[in-house]
């Protein structure tokens, strides 16, 4: 931190009279940022390369098939011609919503195209489904060799039971810990706090894990090797659905996520996921 | 509550810097690797490692899932060319392909020629199965026709024969060279798979023009575009160097990776 210097002149931590105070601690296995950044990286290429996929046929479905002659869509987005000119609308559960200019319906320059996803949101930019797939897969491994590798390594150096699993005294502090993010106060200690236990977990044992899954369901290869895999997925279809509704809860996952560390104070949090030491807060007073 | 008003804003600073970013990365910073080159090559790799994987997984046997009559719920969508415009086809078609023959050729022993009434009268499996699409899409159908293990037992494969090529009537695409007919290829651990069958019914029914009539082949362990309709000939091949731009079908010369079992 010595070289971090401000305007005017001194350096960061002098600028926190209780700076003195506050230890840092060594918060971040090796092990664990290193695979937090590579899943970042590879989380942002099946996102857009997933997206590109999707638009070669923006349409949900639950069951095995994808209703053509029959209704069992769960979301669609679609583009139509309106006197009023092109628009592009979602339908989600039957419900219509007009979303032109980004989903169903998006410009390309001064064209409008039909399209699922619009070309900011895919790699390539535009329909080429053959990329998408060949990026999309080898990140997919990436993803899938990654976990593996955080979950032996964090079975073995203990980042698991230590750091991740919720220990009782955290479900009781649930309820505090809810209003705490509510009213953006943080306490900074080398433990996760209960809500960051839970989304962790939730992440990398359930989201995670289910996208995987339901990606590997989808494969006509998988489905000859283990065929209950997509029936106990409600169906091909059903498992797409499912793929489709992680991605948007992993989304959410890194919007709260980014939000939390802006808020909890983003230099620190970055430096434990870069260097792996974080400023905690003083020894606690007795209140 | 000054600092908690600082954090708010920062918040919103930081939603904005974020959004914004997350827009200019998508634009068309990637947009060279769909003309191929070293980076789309080391991605593509990912795909052999799914084929070996996926090979050794499944085996020469394991069996797509089937289902029932009552899983039909609607007619088999088609794709690719639906209607063939080609004068050549269209004149088959008009006498009920009574003048087609499928030719069995390349590396094997014995070539052979074969109308549909010959094909008819050879023994048959029905399967009603989930075709998937690259797309994403999925369709369950009743698919009958002969297995082309069958097939290959009586045209005799040579040694060092390694790939089975499915020639099309359909002109899928034109470029500077001409009409492109398609085609496409797949191994013979997949040609002799049990449900791999050159089909002829389509859910009790002759084949639809629409999905391939007379003759398309089913091979129902990997994705559709590995299913090429309007078959007119097949030929047993070491390699597909000299087919199409080499990488063995008209959608892999196109970008689709040669295995499409995922």
């Amino acid at each position: 931190m010595s070289g971090m210097l401000l305007e005017d002149g001194s350096s960061l931590p002098e600028i926190d009279p209780q700076a003195g105070n506050k230890p840092l601690v060594y918060r971040q296995f090796l092990w664990t940022r290193v695979t937090h950044w590579i899943w970042a990286v590879a989380l942002f290429f099946l996102l857009l390369s997933g997206l590109q996929i999707f638009n070669a046929h923006p349409t949900l479905y639950i069951g095995n098939q994808s209703g053509f002659g029959y209704d069992n869509e769960v979301l669609a987005l679609r583009a139509e011609n309106t006197p009023q000119g092109p628009v592009g609308y979602t339908r989600i559960l039957g419900l219509r919503l007009d979303t032109t200019g980004v989903l169903g319906l998006s410009w390309r320059g001064e064209r409008p195209v039909r399209r699922g996803f619009p070309g900011w949101a895919t790699i390539p930019s535009g329909q080429d489904l053959a990329t998408g797939r060949v990026v999309h897969f080898f990140f997919a491994w990436v993803l899938v060799i990654t976990l593996l590798g955080w979950f032996v390594g964090s079975l073995i150096n203990g980042h698991l039971r230590r750091d991740i699993a919720p220990r009782t005294a955290d479900l009781r502090n649930l309820r505090q810990d809810i209003v705490n993010h509510a009213k953006l106060k943080f306490h900074h200690t080398r433990d996760y706090n209960t809500l960051q236990k839970l989304a962790y977990g939730a992440v990398l044992f359930v989201i995670l894990p289910l996208i995987i899954l339901t990606g590997l369901a989808m494969s006509p290869t998988i489905n000859a090797v283990i065929p209950f895999l997509a029936d106990i997925l409600g169906g091909r279809q059903t498992a797409r659905t499912i793929h489709f509704a992680m991605m948007a809860l992993l989304v959410g996952f890194f919007i709260v996520h980014i939000l939390m560390i802006v808020a909890a104070g983003p230099l620190n949090e970055l430096r434990s996921i870069i260097t792996g030491w974080y400023r905690v807060d003083p020894p606690t007073r007795k209140v | 509550m000054a600092q908690l008003k600082l954090s708010r804003r920062a918040l919103l600073k930081t939603a904005v810097i974020g959004g914004s970013g997350l827009v200019l990365s998508g634009c068309d910073a990637f947009d060279g690797l769909s003309s191929g080159g070293s980076v789309r090559d080391i991605l593509a790799s990912a795909n052999n490692l799914t084929y070996r994987v996926q090979r050794l997984l499944a085996g020469r046997n394991a069996l797509a899932e089937e289902f029932t009559e009552a899983d039909i719920r609607q007619p088999q969508r088609p794709n690719g060319s639906t209607a063939p415009d080609d004068d050549a086809y269209k004149s088959l078609l008009s006498k009920d392909f009574a003048d087609w023959r499928l030719e069995i050729g390349g590396l094997v022993e014995k070539p052979l020629s074969l109308s549909l009434a010959q094909l008819q009268a050879m023994p048959s499996r029905t399967q009603i199965t989930r075709h998937d699409c690259v797309e994403g899409w999925s369709c369950i159908a009743k698919w009958t026709g002969v297995p082309l293990a069958l097939i290959l037992d009586e045209a005799r494969p040579k040694l060092q024969a390694r790939y089975v090529v499915f020639h099309c009537m359909d002109t899928i695409d034109r470029d500077l060279s001409g009409d492109i007919k398609y085609y496409g290829s797949i191994d013979l651990i997949d040609a002799r798979h049990p449900q791999t069958i050159l089909a002829y019914g389509l859910n009790g029914e002759a084949l639809p023009v629409e999905n391939g009539a007379p003759l398309r082949v089913r091979v129902e362990r990997q994705l559709g575009y590995k299913m090429p309709k309007y078959i007119g000939r097949i030929d047993l091949v070491d390699s597909f160097a000299a087919i199409g731009q080499g990488y063995g079908g008209y959608w892999e010369d196109n970008g689709y990776d040669w295995f499409g079992g995922i």
